[in-house]
């Protein structure tokens, strides 16, 4: 069976779904700290894919495209020792507080 | 050219867009990036259109040779219009024809010309796009609104690797003696994706 | 790697299963084509993404398939339609 990532062919009988949405804060900041941190050296866009792939299936599925990014940066810095689980889970805490 | 952009829309933040702007902040906070570095990306994302595109189909029209180079060496010839690409996507043109139709796609993510056509629409990430266009073009292409005749071959190419697609639409009739803004404006996003043709000139 | 791929070559697509990350679309694994081009090369992305630098870099190939030969009778189409793909020098063999 192939991987979640590789889609194309597999049966799908609806329609291209041809609204368009406009980009919210978060998805202009996700996909420019990519950029950032590529031109850093800090991640490549092989290793944002590869995250990306990592995802479980169901959440591969279930999620928005720069949710997906959003998952594979938090993984890549984690898994590179540039940020803790812990402290992106504290500041997460507090800006959502903020937010209600 | 510089021009103010409407300020970034606020959406409902769920839980992947909260984590994201923890981790921008704390990257800005431990000094690894800057704010600015991030602002400036978001700004330059923004200024890119498929108008740039446009404006390389419209001289490839008007010019043979432009054509002709557009075609082997397009990071070449679109250097020669100032456009400059990311150093680590190449750049490829696919000509349609009266013999052939080009369409693009990404079976694997979201590759896209993003350099000359700005960020990809949301179709063109969507599963159904993904997994509909490459084993069914014809199909997909008439929900777009376009009808390919049987005799044309219709080839699909996903862009799987380093190489960016871009498609050069065929010139509409009843566009000759025109200049090259007014062909611009007759050139869309869709027809450079190869989900439509370019536009027919106002009569 | 045997002679260098050039455009005219009829290549097979390997068709191997490999757990780690790569750009080599299942439904071409195994399926007879034409290389068409071969646009340079590029980083080898399997290894890049999991930590490597990538080199050496490998020749990057657009290969030319019938669309009729990847699908079978499962393609929506005409017999003339085909379809290209950037695939990796490592993942060719001469057919």
């Amino acid at each position: 069976m192939p991987a979640v990532h590789d889609r194309g062919g597999l049966p799908c009988d609806e329609p291209i779904d041809r609204a368009e949405h406009e980009w919210a804060d978060w998805e202009h900041v996700t996909n420019a700290l990519v950029g950032v941190l590529r031109r850093h050296g800090l991640i490549n866009v092989d290793e944002l894919r590869r995250g990306i792939e990592a995802m479980a299936p169901a959440e591969y599925e279930s999620v928005s495209y720069y949710e997906r990014w959003s998952a594979s940066i938090e993984t890549l810095l984690v898994e590179k020792g540039i940020l803790s689980q812990a402290e992106i889970d504290a500041v997460a805490a507090t800006l959502a507080a903020r937010w209600g | 050219m510089a021009h103010e952009h409407p300020p970034l829309h606020h959406a409902e933040r769920g839980k992947r867009a909260t984590r994201i702007l923890a981790i921008q902040r704390l990257l800005i906070d431990k000094g690894v990036i800057t704010a600015d570095e991030v602002d400036d990306i978001i700004e330059r994302a923004r200024e890119r259109t498929p108008a740039d595109g446009a404006k390389v189909v419209a001289r490839a029209w008007v010019d043979d040779a432009y054509r002709a180079r557009l075609l082997s060496d397009a990071r070449g010839a679109v250097g020669e219009l100032g456009y400059r690409l990311s150093h680590d996507a190449e750049l490829a043109v696919v000509e349609n024809t009266a013999d052939v139709h080009h369409v693009v796609v990404c079976t694997l993510c979201s590759c896209y010309p993003t350099s000359l056509l700005g960020p990809p629409p949301d179709w063109y990430k969507s599963f159904a796009y993904r997994q509909r266009a490459v084993v069914e073009p014809r199909a997909v292409l008439r929900e777009f609104g376009l009808e390919v005749a049987d005799g044309v071959r219709v080839t699909v190419v996903d862009s799987t690797a380093d190489v960016r697609y871009l498609v050069l639409p065929r010139r509409p009739s009843g566009t000759q003696g025109m200049g090259e803004d007014a062909l611009a404006d007759l050139v869309t996003r869709d027809s450079m994706i190869g989900v439509a043709q370019a536009r027919p000139p106002k009569p | 790697m045997g002679v260098a791929l050039q455009a005219g070559d009829a290549v097979t697509v390997r068709a191997a299963e490999v757990d780690h990350h790569h750009r080599t679309p299942w439904f071409i694994k195994g399926k007879a084509g034409t290389v068409r081009r071969v646009h340079g090369a590029f980083p080898n992305p399997e290894s890049r993404a999991h930590g490597g630098d990538g080199l050496p870099k490998l020749r990057l190939c657009q290969v030319e398939f019938r669309q009729a030969d990847v699908w079978g009778t499962g393609y929506r189409g005409a017999d003339a339609d085909l379809l290209l793909a950037d695939i990796f020098e490592h993942w060719l063999e001469h057919s």
